[in-house]
Parts: C-alpha cells; structure tokens; sequence
C-alpha cells in the first residue's frame, strides 16, 4: 500500500465553545486531487489553516510525508513542502508580479541571505520565475504592481508562487472563486495538469470544477466530515444531498 | 536606459550637498562647512535606519542607542588615548578613525544582537516601546557612571586623525563624513535591491507571504536590524568627533525620535528620503533655531503636513511614487 503525502489524524480545533474542527481525520494520496467541500461556515479554511501552520490545533495530529508537523510554523512548513494558496489573495502588493515569484524560486533555492546581487539581473532567478507565470498565463502582466492585479489574476499570481516552491503538496483554497466562466475553466485545466506535479487538497465552492477534478470528495459540514468518497459516490449519497448540495442536485 | 526622475533629484541632491560646502570654504565661511557635515552624518544615521524601518518597517523608537555607542566608542578610545591609559584587559585607546569606526560598528552590531532579537517577538506599538525601554535603559546607565562623564558627557580633546588628512580642518572632515554618507547610501542601494532586499520588503508587505513561501520573516528582520545599527553607530562615531564632545543626549529618546523624523520628512523607504530630511531638518533649526525657541513647533507643523498630505515625504513630493519593477 502507498503511504499518504498528508495524513490528518482526530483533529480538533475549539474556537471558544465553537467545534471548528470536530474529529476530522483524512489523507492526500500521491497524484490525486482531493476535494473538500461543505457550506460557508463549515471549517474548511480552518482546517487549511492548521495545515500550513497558521493556526494551532486544539489536539490532534498532522503529518506530512510521514512526519509529525508539531511545532513547526508555517515557514518550516512550507519549506518541508506545503505549498497554498489563501481564500483572500496574499501577495505583497507594491511588487510586481515578476517579483512576487522571484521570491519563491529564491526561496526554493535556499538563498535568502545575499546581500549585494541585485536580483532585477538575476537570470537564475527571472527566467524560472517567468516560465511559472507562463505556465498560469500571467506572463503579459509580469510587470505589474501585484496590487493592481485584478482579483482573478491574483489568484492565478498565487498559483505561481506556490508552483515556484516546487511543493509536495498543494493546499488551496478556493482558487476559483471570483474567476468567471471562462476563468474556472482555463484554471480546472490548469489544475488537473498539476496533480501530476503533487497531490493537490483543493477546497471549492465550484461544483462543476470539484465534479471534474476531484479523485475523491470530503464533505465537511459544522467542523465534521459527513463523508469521504468518489464524486459518484458522494452526488448519490443522502445526507449529503440533503445537508449541501440541496434536495434538488 | 534613460534615468527616471528620482535618480536626477538624487543626483542633484549628493551634489548639492557637496557644493554647498565646498564653496562655503572658498568663502571663508567654516560655519556652513560644519552645518553641511552635521547634515552628511544625520543623514547617514537616517539611512541607517532607514534600512529597518524603510524596508523592513520595523520602526525602532530605540536606534539613539547605537548612535550614541557610536559616540561614546570615538569618546572613550580617544580620551584613553589622550590620557595613555589601558582601556581593559590592557587594550590601548586610539585616535585613529579607521580603528574606532570598525569598533563603533561592531559593538552597535553586538548590542543590537539581543536587543533585536527580544524586541522582535513583538510587533507593532510593543516593538516601538520595547526598543525604547532598550534605549532608555542604556541612557541611564550612561548617565549614571562617573568614568566617562556621566551626565557631563565626555569631550574630546582633539578631533581623532585619519591617514593623510587635517581633519581639525572643517571641510576635509566634511569630506570624510560626505565619503560615508555615498557608502552607505551604496549599502542601502545594494540592500534594496538584491534576494535579501527582496525578503525583507516583503516581511513590511505582508510577513504572511514571506512565511508561506518558506522564509522566516524573523531572520530577516533580524539581520536587518542589527545592519542597521551598525550603519547607525558609525554616523554616531561621526557626530561625536563633529562636536569634540559625547553626552548622554546621543543616547535619549529624543534622537531616537530625531531619526524616525528625518526620515519620514524626507521620504520612508526612499533612498535619498534621509538626505532630503536631514537637510531640510538642519536648515529649520539653523534658520529657525536663531529667532525662536521653539522651532520644533514649526517643524512640527511640517511633519503633520507631510503625514497628512504627503505621505512619501519630500521625495514622494519631488518625484512621484516610489516606484518596483
Ligand atoms: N479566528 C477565529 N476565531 C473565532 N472563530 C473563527 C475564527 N476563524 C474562523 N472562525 C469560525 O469558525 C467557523 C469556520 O470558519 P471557516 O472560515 O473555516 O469556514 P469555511 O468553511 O472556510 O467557510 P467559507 O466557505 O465561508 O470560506 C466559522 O463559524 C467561523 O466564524
Ligand atoms: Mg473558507
């Protein structure tokens, strides 16, 4: 049997007397997708949020490629392999896009303490960072302030960044949301491309996107997962139909 | 490449305080001479500083302290020198530039050391007021020891001596001082621009993206702090051979304050922002100083005009914009 890149043992976050996290256990496995769906509310991103390091479990275990993640913040975190994107954009605004990459590949590289080459002539760190923004179709806005960048844009900018960190796994949350029509599509294309580079955790309110992706679904309702299965399994299964996705779906 | 517009101001700027001078002393006019240099080593202190809070917005209520070690190292290695007493551990004193700068440097950097790397578990108001607790506990103590003055302050008999160079006289120690000025402004340059630069500018954007791609904003913040300390200690080694004298008021909150004017003045994060400050500040107080006490008043007036109208200083003013690639 493979091993899970990420598996997620009886986790548990309080906030205050609210369970947002309620005994949530799950696995990423090599090469799939896998979609966590469930309403606004639910604890998705807070659940991506104790991943990456950004909030600390009430109790309960993260391990990521057979490692135990305790302790480690987020930048460790991110070093061991989690690459994410944010429900809101996290970018640094007065950087162009060009350079909101270059800071991951020159992370990726290890090589944040030079002090003296100006990175503008730094062909080990542009052209990669180039490919990347072409590769998520940004490359005509690279010289763009990242917070002038249109939202839909910024999403795909993240994208970028978190393909430059050449991760083990992916974390995103909600990527297609604010992105249009013709944007979910191009970006669902993007994305089934990407599972190929590493799994992907791939939180989504775009069903159509999750039904097209998703190897496997988890339902999380109130902090819980109602249910884990394929996206037959999960269009057919009751409690689901009833508690999300609606009496008619 | 054509040169964009804040490079043409910067230039005119570096000349401008170059000519000023030099001209003075064609004149006979010394007291000009030394304004300029009080100008060149403010601003240096700025830029300093300006490395911490322009590019990495840690604004550091706290950077008088490694001025004033700056000073008190010229001061103390001088007057051991004067005296020929050992220091410690039979270390001799020294008049010789070179050699207090690099002490003055290094000492501002290994104080900076812890001090940053308590204060930078905080952030926001408690960083400014740890950083000023820091800086305040270093006045008294300087105030309060009789060996070097206390709160007389110490003096310097004779300003200290640079190989092949008068520098009792007012315009080669200007020139000295401009020297520095142009190499610091060429390490803040080089900062800015290079992967730590980069690091570090985004830990003031937004530290939550430094983390997610897997650079700890601490580190960086760190490095930043305690570089720029060292820049700092070096303008205070400046300043005290400027005056032939070093007291306690190098070390007060006061100049701590003085800094993070001068800078914010002239431009936060821009490179000539602490040139334009530390000008436009000397300027005030000679031309306002004279008439009445209580030019602070009006330079007060200035700096609220500037925080409320022109957020980039005089620079944002002259040039527009700062502007990345
Ligand atoms: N820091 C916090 N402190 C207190 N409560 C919080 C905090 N963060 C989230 N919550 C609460 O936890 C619950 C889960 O929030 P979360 O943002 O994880 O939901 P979500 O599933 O991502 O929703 P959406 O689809 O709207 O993004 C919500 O009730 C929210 O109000
Ligand atoms: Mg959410």
């Amino acid at each position: 049997m493979t091993e899970p890149v990420l598996e997620i043992l009886n986790l548990r976050k309080n906030f205050g007397a609210l369970k947002a996290t309620d005994d949530v256990s799950l696995t990423l496995m090599p090469g799939e997708i896998h979609a966590l769906i469930g309403p606004n509310g639910a604890g998705k991103s807070t659940l991506i949020q104790q991943i990456s390091g950004a909030l600390t479990p009430t109790s309960g275990t993260i391990r990521f490629l057979g490692r135990d993640m305790a302790g480690m913040d987020m930048a460790a975190r991110a070093r061991a392999g989690l690459g994410r994107t944010f429900q809101i954009s996290s970018i640094a605004p007065e950087f162009s896009a060009l350079r909101n990459v270059i800071l991951a590949v020159q992370a990726r590289q290890g090589s944040s303490f030079r002090f003296f080459r100006p990175v503008a002539r730094d062909r080990s760190l542009i052209e990669p960072a180039m490919v990347m923004l072409e590769r998520v179709g940004l490359a005509a806005r690279s010289r763009i302030p990242a917070g002038e960048l249109s939202h839909g844009e910024r999403r795909l900018l993240e994208i970028a960044i978190a393909l430059s960190l050449e991760p083990k796994a992916f974390l995103f949350d909600e990527p297609m949301a604010g992105l249009g029509a013709d944007g979910s599509k191009s970006l669902t294309a993007l994305l089934s491309e990407l599972r190929h580079v590493a799994p992907i955790l791939l939180v989504e309110h775009d069903m159509d996107a999750v039904f097209a992706l998703a190897d496997r679904i988890s339902v999380l309702v109130y902090g819980r997962i109602i249910a884990t299965g394929t996206v037959e399994e999960i269009r057919s299964h009751p409690e689901v139909r009833r508690a999300y996705l609606g009496e008619g779906a | 490449m054509s040169m964009s517009r804040e490079t043409c101001i910067n230039i005119l700027l570096a000349l401008l305080l170059l000519a000023v001078p030099v001209a003075a002393a064609e004149l006979g006019e010394p007291f000009y001479v030394t304004l300029a240099t009080r100008v060149a080593i403010l601003a240096l202190a700025a830029v300093g500083l300006n490395i911490a809070l322009g590019l990495g917005g840690l604004v550091s209520f706290g950077h008088a302290a490694f001025f004033g070690i700056g000073g008190y190292v010229a001061g103390i290695l001088a007057s051991h020198a004067f005296e020929m007493s050992p220091l410690v551990f039979g270390i001799e004193g020294t008049t010789s530039m070179p050699v207090i700068w690099l002490t003055a440097i290094m000492i501002a950097g290994l104080v900076a050391l812890p001090i940053g790397a308590i204060s930078l578990r905080t952030t926001g108001v408690y960083f400014i007021m740890i950083t000023l607790a820091f800086a305040q506990m270093i006045y008294y103590f300087a105030e309060s020891w009789p060996t070097y003055g206390g709160a007389d302050g110490l003096s310097i008999i004779m300003r200290n001596q640079f190989p092949g160079v008068n520098t009792a006289r007012p315009l080669p120690y200007f020139l000295i001082c401009y020297c520095l000025l142009i190499a610091g402004l060429g390490l803040y340059w080089l900062l800015q621009g290079s992967r730590f630069g980069l690091a570090l500018q985004t830990a003031r954007q937004n530290a939550i993206r430094l983390s997610s791609v897997g650079i700890a904003p601490f580190g960086i913040r760190l490095t930043a702090f305690v570089i720029s300390a060292m820049v700092v200690g070096l303008a205070g080694a400046l300043f005290a051979d400027l005056n032939k004298f070093v007291s306690p008021s190098m070390l007060s909150w006061h100049m701590s304050g003085e800094l993070i004017v001068l800078i914010i003045l002239g431009g936060k994060g821009r490179l000539f922002g602490p040139v334009a400050g530390a000008a436009v500040y000397v300027l005030f107080e000679f031309a306002l100083g004279g008439l009445t006490e209580r030019w602070q008043f009006f330079l007060g007036l200035v700096l609220l005009g500037v925080v409320l109208f022109a957020r980039g200083g005089l620079l944002g003013l002259l040039a527009g914009k700062a502007r990345h690639d």
